[in-house]
Parts: structure tokens; sequence; C-alpha cells
């Protein structure tokens, strides 16, 4: 059985983002929350799923549940980091095909950047961490760093390469209002923003906000009823590999390689069908090694993607359209904001970045340090 | 010592090996593959207890990244070299590579284990160029 228009996204909203110094991660869920069901035409009454993974406080669903006055018979927490939300994807749809939901929400909240929370973190000194806490790498930089290394000594990735694409990254972020950062950026600045972990600069980092979104998934019984289009899910595949990158394999193939297939075989499409992708970009190699594991092109050639600004708004290659955690927002996990981006496009509602006649969207998150990917395709039809 | 709810039996024969001077890995005697780090499993073929090993300690650079803006504790230290280094006998490792300029390690490059003591006074394996 396949989970393909096993359920539809009905509704999608961020909360505000950015600097939200009067928030908490609950108040940012509950302003996301309502945008979403308003988005939908959906009440709160209406939801009877929510999948939460939370990377703050303890038994995260619980306490949003409590908060936002929501009593689900179905919860799924699946926490594999910034990726979780591409998993609820998968995870909802089949709860929704077996009956045992109707109406599932996708939640996400953070105050990372008001509250100072550290962007990074050493991890405790146990299980499996305990291998590589004594030298001092930056989590998670430092382990995107290390996956650069190799792909620029196997292939002859350049820096310049990957400065392109944040610089394509921002173009779309200047076309969106509410991204963070809307000023010009060129590759030189790229390449001039210090050095974090080599051979990633400062700008090859996505930012450090605060904000929350909600995904709001009905059954396709409901999604005929309701006003807008519905933006079906095609098909959704996951793959985890690690924990820590000492145990990568191959540091230059992201777990995309094993979920990307998945949901193509699902969808039943090609790369070439598809109008508007939105990647993970927690760093910009993130995006090079996830369009390569997808099969966006060969092993090693990635760097091309970027050249010439292929990928920037009125190029062949629309990505990452909202601006992406480069420069749109990043509050700690990103992968709700793609969902809620493809979504946009689907319903041709972004405006200046809208992509013409978008009807098949990609998205594919990565979470952890290259540990976990699930990639989802959604359509009109 | 060692209070119990930190006890870890994986992970204690191989720090009691690096206060030897030696670095312990272990191999699955079932189907052979070299396991790091230490488990209670083989993780290829799901075998029980691979057995311990002590490795030559030499190797070669995977991946190599010169860490500018270090966690907390360790900004004193940088510029500094981490690396995952590949162990002769079939298993990586991270590390940094220690004793020399930094920005001159690269992939490739043979390293060989030293030891030297952390803020607390234990042995931890690093390496040097070979």
């Amino acid at each position: 059985m396949s989970l393909k228009k096993a359920c539809a996204i009905a509704g999608v909203a961020e909360s505000r983002l950015g600097h939200v110094p009067d928030s908490t991660v609950l108040s940012l869920q509950a302003e996301a929350l309502i945008g979403a069901l308003a988005d939908a035409g959906l009440e709160k009454k209406d939801i009877d799923g929510m999948f939460v993974a939370g990377n703050w406080g303890r038994m995260p669903p619980l306490q949003v549940g409590e908060y936002l006055g929501l009593h689900p018979r179905y919860v799924d927490s699946t926490a594999v980091g910034g990726s979780s939300y591409e998993f609820h994807l998968g995870h909802a749809a089949a709860a929704i095909q077996a009956g045992l939901c109707q109406v599932a929400v996708i939640l996400y909240g953070s105050t990372q950047r008001s509250k100072r929370d550290r962007f990074i973190f050493q991890v405790r000194d146990e299980l499996g961490y305990q291998y590589e806490t004594p030298y001092g790498m930056p989590v998670p930089v430092g382990a995107y760093a290390l996956a650069a290394s190799r792909h620029m000594h196997e292939y002859g990735t350049t820096s310049e390469q990957l400065a392109e694409l944040a610089v394509a990254t921002r173009e779309w972020a200047m076309l969106n209002p509410v991204a963070f950062r809307r000023e010009k950026l060129t590759v030189d600045e790229v390449l001039d923003s210090g050095w974090m972990a080599t051979p990633l600069h400062k700008l090859d980092c996505c930012l450090f906000t605060d904000g929350g979104g909600a995904v709001i998934l009905v059954s396709p019984e409901i999604a005929k009823t309701l006003a807008k289009p519905p933006v079906w899910l095609l098909g959704q595949g996951e793959a985890i590999s690690h924990a820590v990158i000492s145990q990568m394999a191959d540091l230059t193939r992201s777990p995309a390689y094993e979920s990307g297939k998945r949901a193509f075989a699902m969808a039943g499409i090609d790369h070439a069908d598809l109008d508007v992708v939105e990647i993970y970009d927690s760093f910009t190699i993130t995006v090079l090694l996830t369009l390569e594991a997808l099969g966006f092109c060969k092993p090693g050639e990635g760097g091309r993607l970027f050249e010439g600004g292929r990928t920037a708004p009125g190029g062949e290659f629309p990505l990452n359209t909202n601006g992406g955690g480069l420069s749109y927002c990043h509050p700690g996990q990103y992968g709700i904001f793609l969902i809620i981006e493809a979504v946009r496009q689907l319903r041709g509602e972004c405006g200046p970045r809208q992509v013409a006649d978008a009807a098949l969207a990609l998205v594919s998150g990565t979470g952890g340090v290259l540990s976990s990917n699930s990639t989802a395709i959604l359509g009109l039809e | 010592m060692a209070d119990i709810e930190s006890f870890d039996p994986d992970a204690k024969p191989y720090w009691d090996a690096a206060a030897r001077g030696e670095l312990a890995y272990q191999r699955c005697t079932a189907c052979d593959a070299a396991v790091f780090f230490p488990r209670a499993i083989c993780p290829d073929c799901g075998a029980a207890n691979p057995a311990w090993r002590v490795s030559a300690g030499k190797g070669t650079v995977y991946a190599c990244s010169v860490v500018h803006r270090a966690p907390p504790s360790y900004q004193d230290k940088a510029p500094y070299a981490v690396v995952l280094v590949d162990l002769d006998e079939g298993f990586r490792m991270m590390s940094n590579v220690v004793d020399c300029d930094p920005s001159g390690v690269s992939i490739g490059d043979r390293v060989a284990v030293v030891f030297r003591p952390d803020e607390d006074g234990r042995a931890v394996p690093f390496f040097v160029p070979a």
C-alpha cells in the first residue's frame, strides 16, 4: 500500500519570525496554529492528530498539547533533528490512511535567538558522543565542514560554488518580506565572512532566529470540502544513517540517497517534472550533498548546479524560494518551513517570488549531522 | 572513580586501554568486521560482544576541518585541526592532529596515535603526523 494521496495539506502558517523576545516556544506554536487553522478553514476542535518533535524541554508533545488545549487521538513525536517535520508528513499520512486520525497538525516553535541558546554547543560526554567530545568539534557546523572537506577533496568542489548558492538564496530572501536577511550579498562577501570551521565560512551557515510553524494535514474526504485547493502528498521516503559524524560511512553520500528513491518511486515522477525544490540549507554543503543524493546530478557535480545563478530568481532551477535557512529564518530546526513554502508556491500565493505555474514540488529535510533525511513530493493533482 | 550512574561497560575497556597507552577497538568474532566505537553488538551482522583488539595506531586522514569558532571550553586552543582518521585495521575515529600547524593537515596524510591527558587527567588519543 502506498501513501500517495493518502492525505492533503490544507493549512500552513508561520508565527512571527526573526527576533521575537515577547514569546515562548509555546506561544509561537499557538500563533502558528491559529494561522494555519484560519488558512485551512478549520477549527481547533477538528484536530485529532498531533505531531511534535520539539528540541526543547521535557516531553514537548505533552507541553504543546496542554498549552494549546489539543486532545488528539493520535500522537507522534519522532525527533531526528531538523528533518523531523518531513518524517511527520509521512507518518501523518499513514495514520490518516489507517483511519487513526483525520485532521493532523505538525507544530514547531523556537526562541533560540531571543533566549540566546547557543548555536555552537557541546554535546554531553556520554554513550557514542564520548568518542568525539574530547576533540572540540563545534556541533553541528564542524561535522558539515568535515563533509565539505571530503567533497572538495574527492571532486574539486570549490568555496566559490558554495558561495553562489548563498548568494542565490539571498536573492530569493530579498523577495520575501518576512526574511531575516534581505540586503544584497556577493560571492566575495561570503568568502570574506570569516571561517567557522574550514572550509565553511560564516555565511555558509544558516541563521540563528526565533520562529514557529504549523502544517495541517487532512483526509481526502475533508480536503474536498475546503475552500483552498488541496496540496497532495504524492510521495515520501525517509532514512536515518548515524548520530555522530565519525560513524557516517561516506561523508559525500547523504541518507537522502535512500529516502529520495523511496519518495520518487511512490510519487511516480521524474526530476524534470518538478517545478520548485525546497532543500534544507543548514549549511551550503547540506544542499549540495542533498541534491546529489536525490539524483538531481551525478555524485560530485553538485557544485555546478549553483554556478551562474541557476538557482536564483529567474534561473532554471528555482531552489529555496523563501530565502531558506541561510537568509529567511532558521529557528534551531527548519524542516517545517520547507513544507510551508512548498505549499504556498503550489497555491500561487508567493507574490514577487512566485514560481510561475508551480504544480509539483519537492521538499527534503536533513537533520542532525547529515544523520537523517526525509523527502516528500507535493502536488496539486 | 566513576559513579554507578555514569558507569559505561562498553567504554571502560577503551578508556582503561588509553590509560595504558593503547588504542583499543573491537572485532566481530562472527563476521570479522572492525567495530568502533565499542558496543555490545556487531553493527554489521548483529553478533553479540565483539572481541577487544589493540590497534597499531597508524592511520590516514579521511576528512579534516580547522576549527576557528570553537565551543566555549576550547576557545583558547583554536585554531585546531579536527580530523576523521581511518585506522589501518579498518575502523574510523575522530581526533585532533596535534604538534603541527593545523592549516598544514590534509586529507590523505599519514598519522600516528599519541596519548595526552585531558583536563581531568584522563588519557585521550590524539594523532601526530607520521
